[in-house]
């Protein structure tokens, strides 16, 4: 039976789609703080305000992070819901369940919580929600002792890394995703679950540029993978498709007439760098102009491969907006090899986390610092050299200007006034 | 705000059990509060991270960032853990009698 009366919260079950709402609905038989959860939303809804407070800081022994404190405003009314925290479990590399694995899940987290979950949050954990304070470490305890899995990140620390689904079942990849993923959040361990940056920090990792999991406009380290050497091409395979023996695009697009297949105005004209040539026969690439941008490999996925020798271009300072507007990552490192123990990478790391925890202030992310300091001065931190394949065109150079002791002779010009002269 | 008395002392706290006003704290605050933070016993080494997030605090009127905390103490942020289970924000600042730090610790 319902508690409270809650048309405005019913109008949502109307729509075409699938509603929380009725799944809310469906748990409260069982859950009374449901009942009270649907009442507050309601009444949300209908005052136009949140009621829930700000904050909370409330967590299990040993860590600073994975648990968000929630407590209503109105506990008078919905006592359910006095203390109802939300709880992130570190999801698996790639989301892979067993079944067995989600019951577990689900039974631990109706015996201490809600039994309401998030699959997934947007950082990719799984969102527990609605723990009372006293079953934290109950649920804690069973997560980890029953289903041995962990707290996801939350609050000024690493959060849990994500990735693509990768070599596991995608052939673009260029990367065992699920390694790096499992590799970084086991090596940084204390970075995810005791907060010491200046704010949080994300890695995700994508197999290649086609980047599933968005991982350019969201995190912090963008992990991309991409190759070396040339893209393998089965002319037979382009004359087929040319030929319309093989749908482009994997058939994605089939649910409309698009007219036979135009591989000059599909695939060679829509190429970013225009470093295809198609004579009627044969497709040329000038694999040294190509930038990996993969366009022309979802077209044909069966005739054009990502080339062998692989690994991962490296991005920093995605975001979005908080204190300054929204930003993609920025390209630093092309390609870098990328095979366990994955050494090179945590070299990385560590010396962009130094600068980033030593010059960083409260709530800044490394994004916003490298804006604030530049971007020279993080390519110097972190020894990385800078390279024409890190800009985008010619004389678009936004970061790289010679210091005094590299020039050779130095500079002879007073610098003052040639300024005065030339003004920026 | 919940009110909570220990030893004929009393205080208000919010959500988290965190003091309403720094001037009401005292010896028994902390011994009341180390009880619910999983700190057993009071030794030289929790004081000294009381004392310089206290000093931090008079200060500037907020907590300091845990990078302040481990360079000024010299204890890594394992160790802090170990002091204090609930961790620098969640233990220490309250132990400390801190109102509840903002996403700084
Ligand atoms: S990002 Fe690339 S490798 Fe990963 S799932 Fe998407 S297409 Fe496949
Ligand atoms: S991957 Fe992109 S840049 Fe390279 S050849 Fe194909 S379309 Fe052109």
């Amino acid at each position: 039976m319902a508690k409270f009366k809650t048309p405005l919260l019913d109008q949502l079950e109307s729509g075409p789609w699938p509603s929380f709402v009725t799944d809310m609905k469906e748990m409260a038989k069982t859950k009374e703080e449901v009942n009270d959860l649907l009442g507050l939303l309601e009444l949300s809804y209908k005052d136009k305000v949140g009621h829930w407070k700000h904050g909370g800081i409330v967590g299990v022994f040993g860590y600073g992070g994975g648990v968000i404190g929630r407590y209503t405003d109105r506990p008078d009314l919905f006592p359910g819901v006095e203390a109802f925290h939300t709880l992130r479990v570190n999801q698996p590399s790639s989301k892979f369940y067993t079944t067995e694995y989600l019951r577990k899940l689900c039974d631990i987290w109706e015996k201490h919580g809600s039994g309401m979950t998030n699959m997934h949050g947007s950082t990719g954990d799984i969102i527990l929600l609605g723990c009372k304070t006293d079953e934290l470490e109950p649920t804690f305890y069973d997560l980890t002792h029953d289903l041995g899995t962990d707290l996801g990140g939350s609050g000024s620390v690493l959060r849990s890394p994500a990735c693509c689904i990768g070599k596991a079942r995608c052939e673009f990849s260029c990367l065992d995703t699920q390694l790096l993923c499992h590799g970084i959040t086991n090596e940084y361990q204390d970075e995810l679950h005791r907060p010491a940056f200046p704010y949080k920090f994300k890695f995700k990792i994508s197999g290649c540029a086609n980047d599933c999991v968005a991982s350019i406009a969201r995190a912090d380290c963008s992990i991309i993978g991409t190759w070396k050497d040339d893209i393998r091409i089965d002319q037979e395979a382009v004359r087929a498709y040319v030929a319309g023996e093989f749908a482009p695009d994997g058939g994605a697009f089939s649910g409309r007439d698009w007219g036979p297949f135009d591989i000059t105005k599909e695939v060679v004209d829509l190429c970013p760098t225009r470093c295809m040539n198609w004579d009627g026969k044969n497709l040329k690439i000038n694999n040294r102009e190509c930038n990996r941008c993969m366009h022309c490999i979802n077209v044909m996925p069966r005739a054009l491969k990502v080339g062998l020798e692989q690994g991962a271009t490296i991005l920093v300072g995605g975001k979005a907006p908080i204190l300054e507007g929204a930003q993609l990552s920025t390209l630093v490192i092309p390609f870098m090899e990328m095979q366990p123990p994955f050494d090179e990478f945590k070299a990385f790391v560590d010396k962009m986390w130094d600068w980033w925890m030593e010059e960083g202030r409260n709530r800044e992310r490394i994004g916003e610092l490298i804006q604030r300091k530049g971007m020279q001065e993080f390519i110097e931190v972190t020894e990385i050299k800078a390279v024409p394949q890190m800009i985008d065109h010619p004389r678009e150079n936004p970061y790289i200007f010679w210091k005094e002791e590299e020039v050779e002779g130095g500079f002879t010009r007073d610098i003052h006034k040639y300024r005065k002269e030339h003004t920026i | 705000m919940p009110k909570v008395e220990y030893k004929g002392d009393s205080w208000m706290v919010d959500d988290d059990g965190f003091i309403d006003d720094f001037e009401n704290w005292n010896q028994n605050w902390v011994e009341y509060t180390i009880g619910t933070e999983g700190v057993t016993e009071m030794t030289e080494d929790h004081w000294k991270l009381v004392n310089y997030i206290q000093e931090y605090f008079k200060e500037y009127g907020i907590a300091p960032m845990v990078r302040l905390l481990t360079k000024n103490t010299g204890f890594k942020l394992k160790y802090m853990y170990e002091l204090f289970p609930s961790g620098p924000a969640k233990g220490a600042c309250k132990v400390a009698g801190l109102p509840k730090p903002t996403g700084c610790v």
